[in-house]
């Protein structure tokens, strides 16, 4: 398995990680450990906060660029991981 | 009269007669006296008067003569006409100009007799006179035949009009259709016909039928395209015109066809593996900072801990410290090794190398490296595995990413981070003069003068080699050859055996270059140079059982430590002889380490699993800190420092690396003065540990 993948198992199976998914950039979840509605809802969702988000960092400053999202919310944290093509959606519960 | 009649008109009234009397004078010249007589009177009563408009002349001129001369010549006729002569190429005179002169003109409408016109005109006038009169005799005669023909000469009739046109061609024709209409009817008003021979013709071509002829083809495909113009759009499309410029100069630079070819392999090569794992690799970057930020959620207290955390108690406990555990950091592939070196990487503070391997003699299996980053405790950031066990490593200072590793077969390899084989760039072998013995500890020296990579490795086979990295190969030269001295065996024959001393450790000097101590299973700890191949600088008798670890001070540049199993640690000066100070702690010490941030502490791990925290600015005699840090049953086999973050890291025999934070107590610096501002720098560290020293030689020197 390439490093990538078996670092994404490694995510999956850590403490408190509900679901990953990867979507490509045009909001098409590509692969998921979630079931079918609740991905497509998250993808594309976060797709559009992440667009959002990134033109607002980058409209502040053309040479910055956003590496990171997270949204901490009373039941759990979804954090995003944009790339040039992909975007790496982890939903974890992290108080344990 | 006929002047007196011109003059007339131009005249008025009360100037008739000066006009008369001007007359009446030329009468009497021309005419005879009858009207001389009548009208004298007339001269007599009237005088002459001068109109205002009279040219004056003087009596010279009103005398003069003027002659006139009848001639034939026209007077309006131009009288030098020049015409250009093609011939010769000049203007030339004409000789002759045409004096004709005109004096009335009008244009007349008279037909000759002769002619074709003034001959037609008569047959017609002709044939009117006589239809004229003939009609009204043959009227009753040839009505039937009229009857008959006026069928016929309506369309005649309406042909002649049309053809009337096309006169001297139906001329004939005419004739005989004018004989016909005689006898029935009137005559008719002869249309006037043009009196030009006017003839027109007219003629067609054939048009062709227009047709329609269509073709539609398909609409091209279309698609909705739309696009933002933001601020950093505009700066990606510039960044990228940038990158494309740089790349067409470097291509004109770099223009050999061997480069182009290769670069060719290689794109197809990249294709082929990017169609088959394309959408996930990019991914890395992504996934790495994901399985951190998953990590950093997981351990946040720890993290948060490992930040901010200082312990207050430390206010209240008397030049005590504390160890607060943090990070736990454990591979099941390395379960069942020990830890056997560990190293914090120069460059980047958060990531260490562990060494895994084993100790014991009878058990010997494969060995491992891994490098951590503080930022995800779960996972290893690089593995590698070996054959034999990895018994030391070290990582060069100026290249962050290479690790130069000694192993328990006595080979020493260097692995490269770069590029993540699992197996090491470099490597030694048997051929290559590897050890025969395991390496015991490895450390990378500064370039040679020829830029090659250099490093140094100390092993129980008594050598010391120098290994350079030359060409991709790896080169050794024995520096040192160990040797017990004192304790040359004679051999029966005579011959004199010298047996090999076994170097496990060993530290070079931080500013002297050539110097270096080396730490021996006898106890011994020879100070060498570089440049003696056989003979020590100087010798120590340090330790009962085998020197496990030697250390310069990284300030005071005359201190080293060593530690040994025989339980105690020692520091000395390396000019007396004598150790400076010794340190018993009850258990096999496994390794020593100063600490970066001051001169007087240091850490040492015990086989209890204790760690042990001095300063000696504090404490003298006594451990400030000490803590067991693992379960009884591990024993710690190293300790290391971090450059710049509070924490340490100690390895246990179990595969298990556990990183402690020290408490404020254990950081101390000298309190300041009033008034007194605080220094800091290498110089401070030096004065206050010879401060110490000084107290303990004074006491040497009293004994």
């Amino acid at each position: 398995m390439t490093p990538v993948e078996e670092t994404l198992k490694r995510i999956q199976s850590h403490k408190g990680v509900i679901g990953t998914m990867v979507v490509n950039a045009e909001g098409i979840p590509i692969r998921t450990t979630l079931d079918n509605s609740t991905t497509v809802q998250y993808a594309g969702l976060l797709h559009h906060l992440t667009m959002k988000a990134k033109s607002t960092v980058r409209d502040i400053d053309p040479q910055n660029d956003l590496t990171f999202l997270r949204i901490r919310s009373k039941k759990h944290e979804i954090m995003v991981a944009p790339d040039k093509e992909y975007l790496l959606i982890v939903i974890q519960n992290p108080c344990e | 009269m006929l002047p007196a009649s011109a003059k007339a008109p131009h005249k008025q009234p009360h100037k008739q007669s000066i006009s008369i009397g001007r007359g009446t004078r030329k009468r009497d010249e021309d005419s005879g006296t009858e009207v001389g007589e009548g009208t004298d009177e007339w001269a007599q009563s009237k005088a002459t008067v001068r109109p205002p408009d009279q040219l004056e002349l003087t009596d010279a001129e009103l005398k003069e003569e003027f002659t006139r001369i009848l001639t034939a010549n026209n007077p309006h006729a131009p009288q030098n006409i020049v015409r250009y002569s093609f011939k010769e190429g000049t203007y030339k005179p004409i000789g002759f100009v045409n004096q004709l002169a005109v004096h009335y003109t009008q244009v007349g409408n008279l037909i000759p007799k002769d002619s074709d016109e003034g001959r037609r005109q008569h047959y017609r006038d002709e044939l009117v006179a006589v239809s004229y009169q003939g009609s009204q005799e043959s009227v009753k005669v040839i009505s039937e035949t009229g009857d008959l023909e006026e069928d016929e000469e309506p369309k005649e009739l309406e042909t002649e009009p049309g053809s009337q046109t096309d006169v001297p061609a139906a001329g004939a024709g005419e004739k005989v259709t004018e004989e016909e209409l005689m006898t029935p009817k009137q005559p008719k008003e002869r249309k006037l016909t043009n009196q030009f021979n006017f003839s027109e013709r007219a003629s067609q071509t054939y048009n062709n039928p227009v047709r329609d002829r269509e073709c539609q083809t398909e609409p091209p495909p279309r698609t909705n395209f739309s696009a933002t113009a933001n601020q950093w759009e505009i700066y990606d499309a510039y960044v990228e015109e940038l990158e494309k410029q740089e790349k067409t100069k470097e291509k004109e630079k770099a223009k050999t066809p061997v480069a182009k070819k290769s670069g060719k392999m290689a794109i197809r090569k990249l294709t082929s593996m990017e169609s088959q794992t394309d959408d996930l690799i990019k991914l890395s970057q992504a996934a790495k900072i994901m399985e951190r930020m998953v990590n950093q959620n997981t351990y946040d207290d720890i993290a948060q801990d490992f930040k901010y955390y200082d312990d207050a108690a430390d206010e209240y406990r008397d030049q005590v410290g504390t160890l607060l555990p943090l990070w736990k950091f454990q591979n099941d592939k390395a379960k069942r090794l020990s830890v056997t070196a560990l190293c914090w990487n120069p460059k980047y503070r958060d990531l260490f190398a562990v060494g895994y391997g084993s100790y014991d003699f009878m058990k010997q299996s494969r060995g491992m490296l891994l490098l951590y980053s503080l930022k995800n405790p779960s996972f290893p950031e690089y593995m590698f595995g070996s054959n034999s066990g990895v018994m030391c490593l070290d990582i060069h200072v100026d290249h962050p990413y290479l690790v130069a590793v000694g192993h328990y077969d006595g080979n020493v390899a260097i692995y490269n981070l770069k590029k993540p084989h699992s197996q090491p760039s470099f490597c030694s072998s048997a051929k290559s003069g590897k050890h025969s013995d395991p390496v015991w500890q490895v450390k990378w020296q500064k370039d040679d003068m020829d830029q090659n990579l250099n490093f140094f490795s100390v092993s129980s086979d008594g050598r010391i080699v120098s290994w350079t990295l030359v060409k991709r190969k790896l080169v050794h030269v024995d520096v040192i050859k160990l040797k017990v001295e004192g304790s040359t065996t004679e051999v029966p024959e005579g011959l004199q055996l010298h047996p090999v001393g076994c170097g496990t450790a060993f530290d070079f000097h931080k500013e002297i270059d050539y110097m270096f101590l080396v730490g021996t299973e006898e106890g011994k700890i020879y100070k060498c140079s570089k440049s003696y191949s056989s003979q020590f600088l100087d010798t120590y008798d340090a330790h009962n059982t085998s020197v496990d670890t030697v250390s310069w001070n990284p300030y005071h540049t005359k201190v080293f430590m060593s530690c040994s199993s025989d339980w105690t640690v020692k520091i000395w000066d390396h000019t007396i002889k004598t150790p400076m100070f010794i340190y018993d702690l009850n258990s096999a010490v496994g390794d020593v380490a100063w600490a970066p941030y001051s001169s007087t502490v240091f850490a040492a791990v015990t086989t209890d699993g204790k760690a042990h925290i001095f300063d000696l600015a504090i404490n003298k005699y006594e451990a400030i800190c000490n803590q067991p840090v693992a379960a009884k049953k591990n024993r710690l086999t190293h300790v290391q420092f971090n450059l710049i973050h509070p924490i340490i890291i100690v390895g246990d025999d179990r595969g298990h690396i556990i990183s402690l934070k020290l408490s404020p107590n254990l950081r101390k610096m000298p309190k300041e003065k009033k008034g007194q501002e605080v220094q800091k720098g290498p110089a401070v560290e030096i004065a206050k540990l010879d401060k110490l020293l000084n107290l303990v030689r004074e006491v040497k020197i009293k004994t």
